[in-house]
C-alpha cells in the first residue's frame, strides 16, 4: 500500500463574483513511502491548494486522501491536526517561522503538538542543517536561507513519514536554492521521509530522479483555472 | 481508526509558552491594559476596604464615654467636638451642669472638657486627671505616659502632649510653649501664658494622640478668653454606670425632650454611624466609579486582544498547521486574557497599598483614627477573583475568533 493515496479528488472554491471554480481534479495520485517526488505547475495551477487538502488543512469536496493507512474523510477535525503533527511535516515558500520564539523554540514547539518534546532530537536536527551556533536565535537575525533550514528542521521535528514542500526555493538564489534542495532531500532520506515538493522552477525539478507535471495530473478545463 | 490520545493538542507548558509569548510580543498593549485592571482592583479594594474600616473605626471609638453633654444643638458636632476633637463646639454649659450629671445616680464617670485654643493648629483641650486616671480609652487599656513624663499639675501651667503632635512638633518633656487663640492657627493671636511640657502620651491610636492636653482651668482662665464664661465648660464626656440599661434613655428623655437647654448625646456609635449613613451615598459613588473603571478595563483587554487578531492570523495558522486544535488555540486566547487580568490584579495590590496609606495618613492626620491597610477585608479576595474572571470572560470574542481562524487562507496565498 502507498503511503499517500488520493482518488478522484475535487476541490473547488466559490470567486467573489459567485462563480464556482474547480481548482483541484486528481483522479489517481500515489506516493510510495520514503519516496521523493516534483510536481511542477506554474503559479495558480493549484498546488498549495493540492499540498494544503494532502495536509488535512482543506477538506475535498469529493474524493479521498489516505495516508499511512488513514482515510482523511473518517477523521474528525482534531484527529486531522494530531495526523498533521504526528505524520506530516511542512516546509513553506515563506517558512512560516514563528517570529516570537527561537529557533530552537520553533522546532520544539512543532514537537509539542506531536508525539512529544524531544529537545536532543531537535538540537540534533538544527545541527544537522548547520545552525548549532543559532538555537537561540531568534527568525529575523538569521539570513534567509538559514530560516529556511530551520523550518526544514521544524519540518523533520515529529519524524513524519511524509514532508511536503511548497516552493521551499522560491526565495532563494540558484546557488542556495540548489543546496535547499539538497539538504531537504537529504534530512529527508535520513529521517526515512517520503517527499512531495511542488515548485514551479525547473532548476528546482532537475534535481528530482521522479519530476511530474502537476497540469498531467490536475485534469481542470482552462475555464476552471483560477488565478 | 486513527485514535486521538492527547488531551488538548500540546501539553499545558506548551499553551502557558504560547501564552507567555503572545504577552511579551504584545508587552506595551499589555501593560497598558494590565495597568487599567490594577487601577479598578485598588480603587475596588480601597474604596470597599476604606470605607468598612474607617466606619469601623469611628463608630468604635468613643473614648471609653457613653454619652456627651453639651450645649444645645447637633448630637453629630458634639461627638464630632468632644470624642474626634473635630468641628467646633456648639457652645458651652455652666459648671453647674456638669456638677448635677456628675451627681447623677447613674453616672459612674463624668469628665468635663474645655475647647478654644490651639498650638500651631493642633487641639489644646482643658481637662481634668480623671480623663487619664479612671478612663479606659478602650477595654482594658488606659492612657500612660512615655519614660520619664509626669501628669500635669492641674494647679500648674503645665501640659501633657499626644503622641502625634510630640512627634510631629518635636515636642518633648520640658519643652515650653505658648497657646493660640481660636481652633484655627493664627500667629497673631499668641496668648501671654507659657506651658511645660510635663509628660507625651503613648501612641493609643485615637483622637487623644493629636491633643495637647492642659488642667481645664488653663482655658477657662487663659488671657483674653472672657471672665464671665471662666466656670464654664464646652462639653462632659460621660460614662454610665454599668447595669443602668434605662439611664440613657432617662437622661434623653430629661435633656433632649423634657429640656431645651443642653443636648445629651447617646449612644456615641448610633450616632457615628448617622454620619456613615448621611454620607453613604459618596462611598456608593465610588464604588460604581470603580465597577465602571472595572467594566472599561475588560472592555480594554477585550479590545486589545481583539485588534491584535489581524496580525495574529498567520501565527494562528502556522500553529494550527503545526497540530494545534481550535481548542488549543481557544483556550490560549482565554489564558491570556485572564492572564492579563491576573497581571493587573499582582499591581493592584500594589495600587491599594498606595491608596489606602496616602487616604489612611490623611485621616490619621486629620482625625488621629488608625486603618490598617494589612487587614484582611474578604473583597480582598472576591474582587480579584472577579476581575479575573471578567478579563477572562472579555477574551470570549477574541478567542471565538481565534478559534474560527481559517487556516489555508492565512498561510500562503494560493499558488
Amino acid at each position: 500500500m502507498p503511503l499517500l493515496a488520493i482518488s478522484q479528488l475535487v476541490k473547488s472554491f466559490i470567486t467573489p463574483a459567485g462563480f464556482e471554480h474547480t481548482v483541484i481534479n486528481v483522479k489517481q495520485f500515489t506516493l510510495d513511502d520514503t519516496a521523493h517526488m516534483a510536481l511542477q505547475g506554474e503559479s495558480g495551477s493549484g498546488k498549495t491548494t493540492f499540498l494544503h487538502l494532502i495536509a488535512g488543512i482543506l477538506r475535498p469536496d469529493t474524493g479521498s486522501i489516505t495516508i499511512a493507512g488513514q482515510a482523511m474523510s473518517a477523521l474528525s477535525e482534531p484527529q486531522r491536526d494530531r495526523l498533521r503533527a504526528t505524520t506530516i511535516g511542512y516546509v513553506f515558500q515563506t517558512f512560516n517561522l514563528l517570529q516570537g520564539y527561537t529557533c530552537l523554540e520553533n522546532v520544539l514547539l512543532g514537537m509539542s503538538f506531536g508525539p512529544g518534546i524531544d529537545k536532543a532530537f531537535a538540537e540534533a536536527l538544527l545541527k544537522r542543517v548547520g545552525l548549532e551556533d543559532c538555537m537561540k536565535h531568534f527568525p529575523r537575525q538569521l539570513s534567509i536561507g538559514q530560516q529556511q533550514r530551520v523550518a526544514v528542521a521544524r519540518a523533520l521535528a515529529n519524524r513524519p513519514k511524509l514532508v511536503l514542500a511548497d516552493e521551499p526555493t522560491g526565495n532563494l538564489d540558484h546557488k542556495n536554492a540548489r543546496k535547499s534542495v539538497t539538504l531537504i532531500r537529504e534530512a529527508c532520506r535520513e529521517n526515512g521521509a517520503a517527499l512531495l515538493l511542488v515548485s514551479h522552477d525547473h532548476e528546482t525539478l532537475s534535481q528530482f530522479e521522479k519530476a511530474q507535471e502537476f497540469e498531467c495530473i490536475n485534469q481542470i478545463t482552462p475555464a476552471e483555472e483560477i488565478l | 481508526m486513527y485514535q486521538s490520545n492527547y488531551p488538548g493538542g500540546g501539553n499545558l507548558m506548551t499553551v502557558w509558552l504560547i501564552v507567555l509569548k503572545s504577552l511579551r510580543q504584545h508587552a506595551l498593549s499589555t501593560v497598558i491594559t494590565a495597568f487599567s485592571v490594577a487601577l479598578a482592583g485598588g480603587l475596588l479594594m480601597s474604596v470597599w476596604s476604606i470605607q468598612e474600616q474607617s466606619e469601623a473605626a469611628f463608630t468604635g471609638v468613643n473614648a471609653g464615654f457613653d454619652a456627651v453633654l453639651g450645649a444645645r444643638g447637633s448630637k453629630l458636632q458634639l461627638v464630632l467636638n468632644a470624642i474626634f476633637n473635630l468641628e467646633a463646639s456648639p457652645g458651652n454649659l455652666a459648671w453647674s451642669d456638669f456638677l448635677d450629671i456628675q451627681n447623677n445616680p447613674d453616672v459612674e464617670l463624668a469628665v468635663p472638657i474645655a475647647v478654644g485654643d490651639n498650638y500651631r493648629g493642633y487641639r489644646i483641650v482643658g481637662t481634668t486627671l480623671d480623663l487619664f486616671e479612671k478612663t479606659e480609652y478602650a477595654p482594658g487599656k488606659k492612657f500612660t505616659l512615655q519614660p520619664g513624663g509626669n501628669w500635669f499639675d492641674p494647679a500648674r501651667r503645665e501640659a501633657v502632649v499626644g503622641g502625634f503632635i510630640a512627634r510631629n512638633m518635636n515636642l518633648k518633656v520640658g519643652d515650653t510653649f505658648h497657646p493660640f487663640h481660636g481652633l484655627i492657627f493664627d500667629e497673631k493671636n499668641q496668648h501671654s501664658e507659657t506651658y511645660v511640657v510635663m509628660g507625651v502620651l503613648k501612641p493609643s491610636n485615637t483622637p487623644a494622640d493629636r491633643v495637647i492636653w492642659i488642667p481645664l482651668e488653663g482655658i477657662q482662665k487663659m488671657s483674653g478668653h472672657d471672665p464671665a464664661l471662666a466656670t464654664e465648660v464646652s462639653a462632659v464626656l460621660v460614662k454610665l454606670k454599668a447595669g443602668s440599661a434605662l439611664a440613657g434613655f432617662q437622661m434623653d428623655l430629661m435633656y433632649n425632650r423634657q429640656g431645651n437647654r443642653l443636648t445629651f448625646a447617646w449612644p456615641i456609635a448610633a450616632i457615628m454611624a448617622e454620619l456613615f449613613d448621611k454620607i453613604g451615598w459618596f462611598n456608593r459613588v465610588l464604588a460604581l466609579v470603580s465597577y465602571l473603571v472595572a467594566i472599561v478595563a475588560a472592555a480594554s483587554i477585550l479590545a486589545g486582544i481583539y485588534n491584535s487578531m489581524n496580525e495574529r492570523r498567520r501565527e494562528i495558522a502556522i500553529l494550527r498547521t503545526l497540530g494545534a486544535r481550535r481548542s488549543t488555540i481557544f483556550v490560549c486566547i482565554l489564558l491570556e486574557a485572564a492572564s492579563i487580568s491576573t497581571l493587573g490584579m499582582l499591581a493592584g495590590f500594589a495600587i491599594y497599598g498606595i491608596i489606602f496609606t496616602v487616604v489612611a495618613g490623611i485621616i490619621r492626620a486629620q482625625t488621629g483614627v488608625v486603618l490598617d491597610p494589612l487587614k484582611f477585608n474578604p473583597v480582598m479576595l472576591w474582587a480579584p477573583a472577579v476581575l479575573i474572571a471578567l478579563g477572562a470572560f472579555a477574551g470570549i470574542i477574541p478567542a471565538v475568533k481565534a478559534y474560527r481562524t481559517d487556516i489555508a487562507s492565512n498561510l500562503t496565498p494560493h499558488s
